[in-house]
């Protein structure tokens, strides 16, 4: 009776759960994520985690994805490219999801990819760099825009103005150094001359003597400062401090509101190259991706009571990018969505509208970027850019 | 000469930055032989405590003198908690436990605070001073001067009165100086509250220059503590000619080298300097008698 009873009880967990994992297998479509919650990344993964969450929950509001809802399992890897690998393989090993989007850091990308080449399943990375997908990898896509494109823009504002003898003055942290070496690699086709290029540690308090040095050298027309966080900020005021005349360029690393505080009446007349998301009330109407960036800077204010980054934009774009793949796959097999998301074209996203292909899995161009000057302690759109 | 002047005001900028940070170590260090690497977390909790409670609408003089005290009570808090529950412990491990508290603060920090920059506007206003074709902010004169009066008031105190004799009696030896009626754990209490505050006046004279976040102590507790090893650790006049040391070094480098290599320069001399004369450069020569 007893070893009955036992078998009855086996047996009927046993059912619950087949019939479970049956159930969620047609009821639900799981999305991985590996993000820098917490840590030196964290601004990075703290606004990208309130976006899926808050944009998940939306989805599975208004009924989910061709009638699934969506499951968002979020593993926070602190910036460690180790730890998201672990991470990544039990996404796919034991959680079995159907996509991926997510790693907030070139590093934990490039450690996770892969783990997910490997397993054949669509990854949809948030992180910065150009060698995420280049050369492309068949399963990889990225939606930030590279520091390239970046400098790039900068590149095309300068020979604008006809200025084409500039120096740089970059950060050594990972984000400065990248975007120096890219500015170096695109400069001579852009027609840019690079006199001198001068560096600063991630916490000095003082660049007048790199400045001074720059401003000593014959021709410079003006300065760039590839750099994030509060070096640029210290790089402005010195600058000012030391009274240099050329223009100076900031990049993309200190589109936030937060740089003109801290930079102060400095910052007056730096230019820069920012995505759209900033500068969302400053769009002209007939601007295509006015509403999107509207829209979302709104809810993610009403949501988290905390100013809109475009880190939480890179990761709306990768969700929306995903689920619009899904919807016109009709399905979330994995292949078929990894083929339509190659096919998306037109999509007006916050970081640009993008149009992907078999060669390139980014799909933004230069249009992505609004060169911004500040003035009067605000962002204005530079005009003709 | 007007290029050299400039590096050179650099220099003084970031050393007495330095300055300032290191001479937070010498006190601990001579009432109980420990490093305390949660010094730079002192620093960044005068900056820290100081903005938040401007904002939060404190006028900026309360507000600077709560985060003094705030940061006085962390760094007794550290003591009592931390380090004197571990007491027989030998100075390693004591030194690890600092590092611990370190890392803890700053995990703290970033919950009670944010994780963005923040400035505080300088104490005088106005452009910097121009001489010479060279610039320099009044702010680095405050910071040069105030790790001057520092040095004055630690020399003051330890050379001329009864508590201050008391340190130095309590690092030369504890069991003696328990002894001769010396409370050794009251001193040691006293020493990391003195370190703290000095550690957090630090933090608020240097916001303006070097701006301020939660994991902003780190690397000025490394760089400090470089520029306290050179000058010879406990010393506070070798903290602060060691900090101007490095930061010239830093300026002059970056000038005319490479900034590249700038912090590469400056430690490969104080390597050199140490191999020459391992106390340190006003260090004193500790004599064991057996």
């Amino acid at each position: 009776m007893r070893a009955m009873q036992y078998f009855t009880a086996t047996a009927a967990i046993g059912l619950c759960a087949l019939l479970g994992a049956g159930l969620q297998a047609s009821a639900e479509i799981k999305i991985g994520s590996v993000l820098a919650v917490t840590g030196p990344a964290s601004f990075l993964g703290d606004p990208e985690k309130k976006t899926l969450e808050m944009y998940v929950d939306d989805i599975n509001a208004k009924g989910g994805v061709n009638g699934q809802k969506l499951k968002l399992i979020v593993y926070d890897d602190a910036a460690n490219p180790n730890s998201a690998k672990t991470f990544a393989t039990r996404l796919v090993e034991e959680d079995k999801i159907d996509a991926m989007v997510g790693g907030s850091t070139t590093g934990a990308t490039l450690a996770m990819m892969p783990v997910f080449e490997d397993a054949k399943i669509p990854f949809i990375s948030l992180a910065g760099s150009i060698r995420i997908i280049q050369p492309v990898h068949k399963w990889v896509f990225k939606t930030p825009h590279t520091d390239k494109m970046a400098c790039e823009k900068i590149f095309a504002d300068l020979k604008h103005r006809n200025l084409t003898n500039v120096a740089l003055i970059s950060g050594t942290g990972g984000f400065g150094k990248s975007m120096n070496a890219q500015c170096h690699k695109v400069a001579g086709k852009a027609g840019i001359k690079i006199l001198i290029s001068e560096t600063y540690g991630p916490r000095d308090s003082d660049m007048t003597a790199q400045l001074t040095k720059i401003r000593n050298t014959a021709g410079v027309q003006a300065v760039v400062n590839p750099g994030f966080g509060q070096g640029p900020a210290i790089v402005t005021r010195n600058y000012r401090q030391l009274g240099i005349k050329v223009p100076l360029y900031q990049s993309h690393g200190v589109c936030s509101k937060e740089f003109i505080k801290l930079a102060g009446a400095a910052a007056e007349g730096v230019r820069l190259p920012c995505a759209a998301l900033l500068i969302a009330d400053k769009l002209p109407n007939n601007d295509p991706q006015k509403p999107v960036v509207v829209d979302y800077s709104r809810e993610y204010q009403k949501k988290t009571g905390q100013a809109v980054s475009t880190f939480g934009g890179h990761a709306y774009d990768g969700l929306m990018i995903l689920v619009g793949a899904m919807k016109r796959a009709k399905s979330a097999d994995k292949a078929k969505v990894r083929d339509e998301i190659e096919k998306t074209k037109g999509y007006i996203g916050t970081g640009g509208i993008v149009n992907m292909s078999p060669t390139d899995h980014l799909g933004l161009d230069l249009s992505a970027f609004h060169m911004l000057e500040i003035k009067g302690g605000d962002w204005t759109l530079v005009p003709g850019t | 000469m007007a290029e050299l002047l400039q590096f050179v005001f650099s220099g003084l900028t970031v050393g007495a930055i330095y300055a300032l940070v290191a001479l937070g170590f010498t006190l601990i260090y001579n009432a109980s032989d420990i490093i305390n690497f949660a010094q730079g977390e002192f620093v960044m909790l005068g900056g820290m405590t100081t903005v938040f409670l401007s904002l939060a609408g404190v006028p900026l003089p309360l507000a600077a003198l709560i985060a003094i005290v705030v940061t006085t009570a962390i760094g007794l808090a550290l003591h009592r908690f931390a380090i004197a529950p571990a007491r027989g412990a030998s100075p390693v491990a004591l030194i690890m436990i600092t590092i611990g508290a370190s890392i803890f603060l700053r995990g703290v920090a970033q919950i009670v605070f944010d994780k963005t920059f923040h400035s505080l506007p300088p104490l005088f206003s106005g452009g910097p001073i121009r001489f010479g074709g060279a610039t320099i902010l009044p702010q680095s004169l405050v910071v040069l001067a105030s790790a001057a009066v520092i040095v004055v008031v630690l020399w003051l105190f330890v050379d001329r009165t009864m508590l201050g004799k008391a340190v130095i009696a309590t690092a030369a030896n504890r069991l003696a100086a328990r002894l001769i009626g010396v409370d050794t754990r009251r001193i040691v209490d006293f020493s990391f509250a003195v370190s703290a505050a000095v550690g957090a006046i630090a933090g608020i004279l240097i916001t303006p220059i070097t701006l301020t976040s939660y994991d902003a102590g780190t690397l000025l507790a490394l760089k400090g503590f470089a520029a306290a090893m050179l000058g010879g650790i406990g010393s506070a006049l070798g903290a602060v000619v060691g900090g101007l040391l490095i930061g010239m070094i830093e300026a002059l480098s970056a000038g005319y080298l490479s900034s590249s290599y700038k912090d590469a320069v400056a430690f490969v001399i104080i390597l050199v300097v140490l191999v020459a004369m391992p106390q340190g450069l006003f260090g004193r020569v500790k004599v064991e008698r057996v």
